[in-house]
């Protein structure tokens, strides 16, 4: 299946992020309307692209750190609307997970699509409730459960928050660029308490640990010159939490940045595009893909200055069967002074091709 | 074979020799095997390739899948599907609808997949790898991807629009993008499940799910279970099925050619066993005198067998080489199924397949080998003493007691036309063919020498020489008329059959087409038909005096066989049985349930029987039928079935038709009511219409060219098999050089010894072709009530051509005559002293 799964590959390549341009069919994002829970936990339809996202850092029973990451989209085809069809794509459900295990020195990951419909796939307006077959991500009162059933690994996870949610930019408008419309929905928790079960070919695993969840709708993610983003998810030791990303353009000069740190007491600093700083370090080549990655960073929040290590190099994602991408997305550790700080994620996207953006 | 260097050298100086003697006889001998095994293995050659070429493309149709399940045209609820997708033991399911296409101004269709590619993908990975970045473009509801030779077929390219046929209305779909040949070699579209729903008004249907099991799932219990689940008429079907009923499929048209490659290779074991024959015959001195020089009998023996072989090696060599070519040439410039409609199939490859080539190869060795076994044998018996002196006298013998072995292999040919066929082949028809044959020709010294003994002394001394000079050389005369016999008989068995089946072609043809004219939808199409309302403006059209319609689709009735046509017709029961061209019928009506009438291929396939109930599986249940009669059905090998309208509606609230037959008003004529017919229905220009009378010369014309081939390579083997004459008669001609000496000795002029070899040629030509006559009548029985029979599952009356059988006789024994007197001159032309020397 896997082999069949890879011969497949490169079918969708670029697809998801290529959509036209042309936002007639789908609704805007604009600043000053308020994110309202729990509506606001659920799917947006009539937005073009939406995702959830978890990424956090593992412990197994034996003491090994693993990271892994899981996610769901859901995006809008721009299609004929009159079809009557059960099977008319209205939607399109498309999920990704990845293990990140120095062992094995790469990721365990899989990818699946399926247009919404039948119940076999689909995601609720009403709250976090998203699957595809027996791969789901559903809400519950404070807490969420992850399943994962890929052909070669499996997590079976509790997510139990922690802290109250964290709306990213002006009340969780979060512009992506110079232009207005350029931006997202989007709000996060950090911070969140894992406990389960996760399977690794035929090696089951107790496992305990911590994750960053994303939510984030939007129908114009990226301007026409935008290629890529770098970002960062880091829960800190202390109970802070720091997200802030950068958008790169065409030329790889940073186009826009933002970033939302908020203390253990709660404080929130909103990150301005010039208080975000990423100063690429270390870089490591894909022996697949050729793709060379900066997994080394230092980046600038306000006043703090964070150093970024990598669980482990080899953090390559291949997407292009689903989300059409292939991008660098991974565990890593966050230093200031030489000391460890926290653990989170970082994920970098456009560095391979172009990533053919809004 | 040739064991020690002794019988190499021997053999290798006979052999030479001969060549060098006899080059034309040695080359006719030759042809003769090259046809046979050519024709035999450019049949198998072209006949692997098309099936190779279909199993690859099924193979990329139905993917990687475990399970096919398949239901008719209009498909089973989509709920089946979800109910599968959501099964534990389902790793992957991938829904499609796969339908026959009518499309604007075209009679032929288009296989369109509609499929979800992301499910599609894990099962039919070549399809998306294909469509690649264009799958969110096939979203849009007009988008159609075409396999290259679809494009080719349609000339449509990339951005064009392509007109397909919805009832009987048109639809536009825009052509979104061509697919490479490796993605599907033959022509189909892909669209999205959703747009070919909503295109083809079947939302909410499916006809077809392709199943994959996790691993460690029993598939065939799996099978067997959801097959208790699904409505009627739809299947669950293992994908291995699906290629092993192409193999079904092509079976039927290779029996004619391999009819023909059995013709050419007894032709060629005949002519190898006169030529070698008479060859021992011609140098049974110099033969002896080996022998008496220490050459041992096994010595001798060996090299005269490796003679023939060495005829069957370069016969093989040429034959497979020519095969080869044949089969090369068939694919290139015919398609894979030698025209027959059959397999779809474009671009089939011709693959090596040297095992195959290799056993083609050693039939015609073995073959040759047959043919020299016995002369081999009686040459090396002969005592050395005898023969040095002259006569054949064991070889009288030999041939006089043959007639015990003759007379049981016809038995036994006889007795095996009675059994069944092997794997839906007529293999024991054949054997029973090849028995005959074999023990006609053993017959033929005994039936001579019986013949010429009733043959009255004339007192005319010509003709009671040459009466006497057949009986003494009774052996001689069979062995130069058994290649005659084995070709003119196979020609005359294959002629009644082809004449019978032509006759009861017609027949069935004027019996179906009683109307002026026939109108349809493209045939095999699933979605192009009229409604009532239309097919009353079809029929109160001007000039259209009266309108029958009809209904026809494809019912599964067994997983493993083709689907069978259903076809709804006539008013009532009544009509039915008039119209249709019955074979049997029931006693008496169906008292309880609808009547249904069988084609003769449901007869022999399924094993139903008259008066019996059969279940029909419709509108997704199983509905009860009587067998109310047998029908004769040329046009649907899989075959069919025939209900009345009013039984077909009642099952189905349909009261569509796809095809109608039309009488017209005193004086219309065709080509006046085929456009007022075309202006009454919205895609009137896409009507097949036909007057009656041409399309039955059409189908006629058609069945005489499908026969084209087989009468040419038929006159090739009479022709080689009349080349074994000639050479028999110069053969024998010249062996009795020292008897025409003698008689020009006792005062016989050179014009009555000519007078003599025209009368013998005349009288033995006359007997061989009777004998081959009568033979090849008996033989056709076999073909036409066993070959054809087992091999299409349908009869044909017996009619015999007897005049064309007359001419062909005539032609055959003034032919075979003239040969005899040509090859006698040569014999006479030598001084006649010198001759009745070299025999004492």
């Amino acid at each position: 299946m896997k082999q069949l799964l890879t011969l497949a590959a490169g079918m969708l390549s670029g697809w998801f992020l290529s959509l036209p341009v042309a936002a007639g069919n789908f609704e805007a994002v604009t600043a000053g309307s308020a994110i309202a829970f729990p509506k606001d936990y659920g799917s947006h339809p009539n937005f073009r692209t939406e995702w959830w996202y978890v990424t956090g850092w593992l412990r197994t029973a034996q003491g090994e750190s693993l990271g892994f990451q899981i996610t769901f989209f859901r995006s809008k085809p721009d299609i004929d609307e009159h079809n009557p069809s059960a099977f008319a794509p209205r939607q399109l459900l498309i999920a990704h997970c990845a293990l990140s295990d120095p062992k094995r020195g790469r990721l365990w990951q899989d990818q699946r699509i399926r247009r919404a419909g039948f119940g076999l796939a689909d995601a609720s307006e009403k709250d976090t409730d998203v699957w595809i077959e027996n791969w789901s991500l559903k809400h519950s009162t404070q807490s969420y459960a992850a399943k994962i059933d890929a052909d070669e690994f499996s997590l079976d996870l509790s997510l139990s928050e922690t802290q109250a949610v964290l709306l990213n930019g002006e009340g969780g408008f979060s512009r992506k660029g110079p232009e207005q419309r350029a931006a997202s929905y989007y709000y996060s928790l950090p911070h969140i308490r894992v406990a389960g079960n996760i399977s690794r070919g035929a090696a089951k695993s107790q496992v305990s640990g911590e994750a960053w969840f994303d939510h984030e709708w939007s129908s114009n993610y990226l301007d026409a010159d935008a290629v890529g983003w770098d970002w960062i998810g880091i829960n800190l030791d202390d109970g802070a939490a720091l997200m802030a990303f950068q958008i790169r353009g065409l030329a790889g000069e940073r186009r826009w940045a933002g970033g939302t740190l908020r203390s253990a007491d709660g404080t929130i600093q909103l990150l301005q595009p010039a208080e975000v700083g990423f100063q690429a370090g270390r870089l490591w080549r894909s022996p697949r893909t050729g793709i060379a990655y900066p997994v080394e960073w230092s980046v600038r929040a306000g006043a703090r200055q964070f150093q970024l290590k990598p669980l482990l190099d080899d953090q390559e994602n291949d997407t292009r069967l689903s989300t059409g991408s292939i991008y660098w997305e991974g565990a890593v550790q966050a230093l200031e002074d030489e000391r460890s700080v926290g653990r989170g994620y970082l994920e970098l996207t456009g560095y391979g091709q172009r990533l053919h953006l809004r | 074979m040739i064991a020690d260097p002794g019988s190499a050298r021997i053999w290798l100086i006979l052999l030479v020799a001969q060549i060098r003697e006899q080059p034309a006889r040695f080359f006719a001998t030759v042809a003769a095997l090259a046809l046979g095994v050519a024709l035999g293995s450019s049949v198998y050659l072209v006949n692997t390739a098309a099936l190779n070429e279909f199993g690859l493309a099924t193979k990329r149709l139905v993917g990687e899948a475990d399970i096919v399940i398949r239901g008719p045209r209009e498909g089973f609820s989509e709920t089946v599907f979800v109910d599968l997708a959501r099964n534990p033991a389902v790793i992957a399911s991938s829904p499609l609808l796969e339908l026959e296409v009518a499309m604007a101004g075209r009679t032929d269709t288009l296989k369109v997949l509609g499929l979800d590619p992301f499910r599609a993908a894990v099962l039919q990975p070549a399809i998306i790898g294909e469509i690649g970045e264009g799958v969110f473009q096939l979203f849009s509801s007009d988008a159609i991807y075409l396999s290259s030779s679809a494009a080719q077929r349609l000339t449509l390219q990339r951005g064009d629009l392509l007109q397909v046929t919805v009832g009987s209305s048109s639809k536009a779909l825009r052509v979104l993008g061509i697919l490479s040949e490796s993605t599907y070699p033959q022509p189909l579209a892909v669209m999205d499940i959703a747009s070919a729903q909503w295109t083809f008004d079947l939302v909410g249907r499916l006809n077809r799910i392709d199943v994959r099991l996790s691993p460690g799932t029993d598939v065939e219990a799996f099978r067997r279970d959801l097959g208790t689940r699904l409505p009627a008429g739809v299947l669950a079907v293992a994908p291995q099925i699906e290629r092993d009923r192409a193999i079904t499929v092509t079976k039927a048209y290779r029996v004619n050619l391999n009819m023909l490659a059995l013709v050419a290779l007894f032709t060629g074991a005949f002519l190898v066993f006169s030529t070698q024959s008479l060859s021992v015959l011609r140098r049974r001195k110099s033969l002896a005198l080996l022998r008496a020089l220490g050459v041992t009998q096994g010595q001798l023996r060996r090299a005269l067998l490796g003679e023939g072989l060495i005829l069957g090696v370069i016969g093989s060599m040429l034959g497979v080489s020519l095969g080869a070519l044949a089969a090369a040439g068939i694919l290139k410039y015919l398609t894979a199924d030698l025209g027959n409609g059959q397999l779809r199939t474009a671009g089939a490859t011709l693959s090596a397949a040297p095992v195959q080539m290799l056993a083609f190869f050693f039939i015609g060795i073995i073959v040759a080998g047959i043919g020299a076994w016995a002369p081999a044998r009686n040459a090396a018996r002969q005592a050395p003493a005898r023969a040095l002196k002259g006569g054949d006298g064991n070889y009288e013998t030999a041939a006089r007691t043959s007639w015990r072995l003759g007379v049981v292999l016809m038995l036994f040919g006889a007795a095996m036309a009675w059994l069944p066929p092997v794997g839906g082949l007529p293999l024991f028809g054949y054997a029973a063919i090849a028995a005959l044959l074999l023990g006609a020709v053993l017959l033929v010294p005994v039936i001579t020498l019986r013949g010429l003994g009733l043959a009255p002394r004339t007192h005319r001394v010509v003709f009671d020489t040459a009466v006497s000079q057949l009986r003494e050389n009774v052996a001689l005369s069979a062995l130069s008329l058994a290649s005659i016999i084995v070709s003119f008989s196979l020609m005359v068995a294959m002629a009644i059959m082809i004449y019978s089946f032509r006759v009861s072609f017609d027949h069935w043809l004027v019996k179906l087409l009683p109307a002026d004219m026939q109108l349809r939808e493209p045939f095999g199409n699933d979605t192009a038909f009229w409604s009532a309302e239309q097919q009353t403006q079809l029929r109160t059209a001007p000039g259209v005096s009266r309108a029958e319609f009809r209904r026809t689709r494809q019912v599964l009735l067994d997983p493993a066989r083709a689907p069978v046509t259903l076809i709804a017709r006539g008013a009532n029961d009544a009509q039915i049985a008039a119209d249709l061209p019955l074979i049997s019928a029931a006693a008496a009506p169906a008292a309880a349930s609808a009547s249904a009438w069988i084609s003769e291929a449901l007869q022999d396939l399924y094993g139903y029987k008259v008066g019996e109930r059969m279940a029909i599986p419709l509108a997704g249940r199983m509905q009860q039928f009587e067998i109310a009669g047998v029908w004769r059905d040329y046009a649907r090998l899989s075959g069919s079935i025939v209900i009345s309208r009013p039984a077909y509606s009642a099952a189905t609230g349909d009261n569509t038709a796809n095809e109608g037959s039309i009488w017209l008003d005193p004086g219309t004529s065709v080509s006046t009511a085929e456009k007022s017919l075309r202006l009454r229905v919205g895609n009137g220009d896409a009507l097949e219409i036909t007057g009656s009378t041409t399309l039955r010369e059409r189908a006629l014309q058609s069945f005489d060219r499908a026969f084209v081939i087989t009468y040419a390579l038929e006159v090739i083997a009479v022709l080689i098999g009349l080349t074994g004459v000639s050479f028999a008669a110069s053969s024998t001609a010249l062996a009795r050089r020292a008897e025409f000496g003698m008689l020009r000795h006792i005062g016989m002029l050179r014009g009555q010894i000519m007078g003599m070899l025209a009368q013998e040629g005349l009288l033995s030509s006359a007997f061989g072709v009777a004998y081959g006559l009568a033979l090849g009548m008996a033989l056709s029985l076999v073909l036409v009530y066993v070959v054809n029979r087992q091999s299409f599952n349908w009869s044909i009356d017996l009619a015999v051509p007897a005049w064309q059988l007359a001419a062909l006789s005539a032609v055959l024994i003034a032919a075979a005559a003239c040969t005899a007197i040509w090859s006698g001159r040569s014999a006479l032309s030598q001084d006649a002293v010198r001759a009745v020397r070299e025999d004492w």
